[in-house]
């Protein structure tokens, strides 16, 4: 696997898992949208955007879009989309370690069969057409 | 109605993910790695109809989500979601021509799995 795709594969599973915890968080701290109406969440949108850990998250998810646009114009889209899937087991090691959430045996085998599944799809041919990696 | 906003949410994504990837192939790789060539590369992606057409279904997929979202809890997607994994890989077998091999359809298998188990 070439360098530049393993680095833009590092950017989209991290900045995605990333991006979604910090707005997540921030999210959180804006309170409860009471009414699902336009009007409402127009306006817990605008509030929202007075909150840092909201405006980091927002950029790390428009990073996590760019790369995968990018990433997409030279490699598989069934590869990326599978190997990508590390993202699952990044939020929950990330939950365990910050959030001190419990990781049950489900989850630990989840993450197993998720690692077993990713380690195989990245010992194929990242590109069909052969060009650019 | 939870059911048509499920397909929503789950057939966006799938449709976004392999009209940008059309687009994007199309296009073809950026010129070099230099950052301008990135950015150039993601500016003309909105001068392709595809790509266009890919943002569109993201869209569909988000304004769903948030309409379930309102009278929904959120944990009954998941399964749903391992379903997108096994949907969109299949149709990027068989509409973009990828070529996945056993190799790949094991690992599919094995992610389909986990993502059930973990999410």
């Amino acid at each position: 696997m070439q360098s530049k795709t393993r680095l833009f594969l590092a950017v989209v599973i991290v900045s995605n898992a990333v991006g979604n915890v910090v707005l997540g968080y921030g999210m959180r701290g804006i309170g409860d949208i009471s009414s699902y109406s336009p009007a409402a969440l127009a306006l817990s949108a605008v509030r929202s955007l007075g909150n840092p850990w909201v405006l980091l998250g927002t950029a790390l998810l428009a990073l996590f879009f760019a790369a995968h646009t990018l990433l997409l114009s030279w490699v598989d889209l069934s590869y990326v989309l599978l190997v990508t899937s590390l993202g699952y087991v990044l939020v929950a090691v990330l939950g365990a370690a910050f959030l001190g959430e419990q990781i049950s045996m489900a989850r630990w085998a989840g993450i197993l069969l998720i690692s077993a599944g990713v380690s195989l799809v990245g010992a194929t041919a990242p590109s069909s057409s052969g060009g650019g990696a | 109605m939870t059911a048509f906003l499920l397909a929503v949410v789950v057939g966006g994504g799938v449709a976004g993910d392999l009209l940008k990837a059309h687009a994007m192939r199309r296009q073809g790789a950026p010129q070099s790695t230099a950052g301008v060539a990135m950015l150039r590369s993601l500016a003309a992606a909105f001068a392709n109809g595809w790509f266009l057409a890919s943002l569109a279904a993201y869209s569909a997929s988000f304004v769903g989500f948030l309409a379930l979202l309102s009278f929904r809890d959120v944990s009954f997607v998941v399964p749903a979601t391992a379903l997108g994994y096994a949907a969109e890989t299949l149709l990027a077998r068989v509409v973009l021509s990828e070529r996945v091999g056993p190799r790949r359809w094991a690992g599919a298998g094995l992610v389909i799995a986990g993502v059930c188990l973990i999410a």
